[in-house]
């Protein structure tokens, strides 16, 4: 029996459905586990408190911490690098081997898996560099692992600017520089905006490029001193940190509290909780600034 | 409102007092890549005056127009052979300061293009830009642009809100606003009304006739009707060459070249 194209049609569009709706089913399924593991262990105390080595009633509140100060030096670092690389390769790159080059080296890059991008910050930061385990190495590895999607993210953004937009910027007169500061990089800025915060959320979840670089261990912090220089400072960047996922993934594997399985599970639930809201957050954002440049409702 | 009009070369050389400045191009050619859009092409325009450049798509009146005030420089595979004389100064010499020069020649596009800012932001911009940070001397300026395109009565109220909420025959006078705030001398318009309106299009037209007192302007145009109406001079190109160049009126009614006729009598194109 042959089917008539009306038949294929309605079976294809049942396969296209059956296949979005288990991505949601698996989705759903997978965070709405983790958050009934973990949801119930989450309280002002867990957030706040050290963990404990053996006793029940640690916490996870240096290691949060760990985690967003990480993410703020890393995207200290990244951002204008991958800005300034992003615009290059936009505007001022020439077409030619020399920039497939470079683009063939931002793929690589940003195609390597994680670990080995920890154990290269190892041999070169934490121990060529004498950084020793620190945040900064931390910071450091996970810049070679964001800067290639921060000048994907850039690069793009400013290529989707209209083009009659930079052409009236030079039109009238104004130089390169500033038709790109002044005129393609507010329109552009959205997309950028958006693209960098899921590159946040990105890191902010990364584990494997920081067992061997950021450490995995946390030195007994004084969150009253926050002068940077301080050894017990959390603000101090050359001091040993150990991040919300690394946390996760060693008391999941070698932790000896009674409580472990519980900690893993609350971490766990805030670290997706995190992320969650990066991913909103871009998408809010991204929306408000586009209403609000181009004042449509 | 004050902005020089300095020499685009170092040299220095007088600028004309008034009317707007002449441009020439001389033995123009245009490439892209190996590909000759415009095609030795001798063509002056004179302060004062409107020319209509015609001809059907791909015929390289685009090209040419663009090539006036080095837009052509944005696209990698372009180049040219060739001279353009602005007040008798080459604008492609070496020593050609194509800031100045881009100041001196505004443009218009055929889609309105607005920044993305507010309506006052958008004329402000570029005199800021060019050194006027007095705020009276701006709003002067802003007033006086959006005046002159008969803008100002609609946007008044609200010339802190974004361009991009205004209608497109709207925004493509302020694209015109824009243009004239750094004082330029002469308006290059790419097809400016095509992507609107009949009477937004009417508006336009009745734009280019009053600017026509002070500015020199080369416009692009699809509609023969348009051309007719605004254009002092006329320009015909057809596959690159530039095929007949004369009075609008005998262009239209007198036409020396077979080709002219045929395509304003609308037998081709």
């Amino acid at each position: 029996m042959r089917l008539s194209n009306k038949q294929v049609d309605r079976i294809a569009t049942g396969v296209f459905y059956f296949f979005a709706f288990l991505i949601i089913v698996i989705l759903g399924g997978l965070i709405g586990y983790i958050l009934y593991r973990g949801i119930g262990h989450i309280s002002f105390d867990f957030l706040t408190s050290p963990p404990q080595t053996f006793k029940v009633g640690g916490g996870i509140g240096p290691q949060l911490f760990n985690s967003l100060f990480l993410l703020v030096l890393t995207m200290l670092i990244t951002v204008p690098i991958g800005i300034g690389a992003g615009i290059y390769m936009a505007e001022y790159s020439r077409p030619g081997k020399f920039t497939d080059f470079i683009r063939l080296v931002v793929e690589v890059l940003s195609s390597f898996p994680s670990i080995v991008v920890g154990l290269f910050g190892l041999l070169v930061f934490v121990n060529y560099f004498d950084l020793k385990f620190s945040l900064l190495a931390g910071a450091l590895a996970l810049t070679v692992f964001n800067l290639p999607l921060m000048v994907r993210i850039t690069e793009q953004g400013i290529r989707g600017v209209p083009r009659e937009q930079k052409e009236a910027g030079l039109a009238l007169g104004l130089t390169r520089w500033k038709t790109i500061t002044k005129v393609m990089l507010p329109v552009a800025l959205p997309t950028i905006l958006t693209g960098t915060i899921l590159a946040a959320g990105r890191v902010f979840g990364e584990a494997a490029a920081l067992l061997f670089t950021a450490g995995m261990s946390s030195p007994r912090l004084d969150f009253t001193d926050w002068n940077p220089f301080s050894p017990v400072s959390p603000l101090n960047p050359l001091r040993p940190a150990e991040t919300l996922a690394v946390h996760i993934w060693k008391i999941n594997s070698e932790g000896i509290a009674p409580d472990a399985a519980q900690i893993a599970a609350g971490a766990s639930t805030v670290l997706i909780i995190t992320v969650l809201l990066f991913n909103l957050g871009s998408r809010w954002l991204g929306r408000y600034m586009y209403r609000k440049l181009t004042a449509s409702k | 409102m004050a902005i020089a009009a300095p020499s685009i070369s170092s040299a220095g050389a007088s600028t004309q007092p008034g009317g707007g400045a002449a441009l020439a191009a001389e033995q123009l050619s245009i490439f892209y890549s190996d590909k000759e859009a415009v095609k030795k092409v001798d063509l002056s325009f004179a302060p004062s005056s409107v020319t209509a450049l015609i001809g059907p798509s791909g015929c390289g009146k685009s090209t040419f127009l663009r090539s006036l005030n080095r837009m052509n420089d944005t696209i990698a595979s372009a180049s040219m052979k060739g001279s353009i004389w602005l007040d008798g100064e080459d604008i492609n010499a070496p020593g050609t300061d194509v800031v100045t020069l881009r100041q001196r020649i505004g443009m218009v596009w055929q889609k309105p293009n607005p920044f993305y800012k507010s309506i006052y932001e958008n004329i402000a911009f570029g005199p800021r830009y060019h050194g006027i940070k007095n705020k009276k001397e701006l709003n002067e300026i802003v007033e006086s642009c959006l005046r002159r395109t008969a803008l100002w009565e609609e946007t008044k109220d609200r010339l802190h809100q974004s361009a991009l909420a205004l209608s497109g025959g709207q925004q493509q006078r302020l694209c015109i606003a824009r243009a004239l705030s750094v004082q330029p001398e002469i308006l290059l318009m790419d097809e400016p009304a095509s992507a609107l309106d009949p009477v937004s299009t009417a508006k336009i037209e009745e734009l280019i006739s009053e600017l026509k007192q002070e500015f020199c302007i080369v416009i692009v145009t699809h509609n023969m009707h348009q051309a007719a109406r605004v254009s002092d001079k006329t320009a015909f190109f057809y596959m690159g060459n530039l095929i007949e160049h004369n009075d609008t009126n005998i262009i239209f009614t007198n036409p020396e070249n077979k080709q002219t006729d045929d395509y304003i009598s609308g037998r081709f194109g």
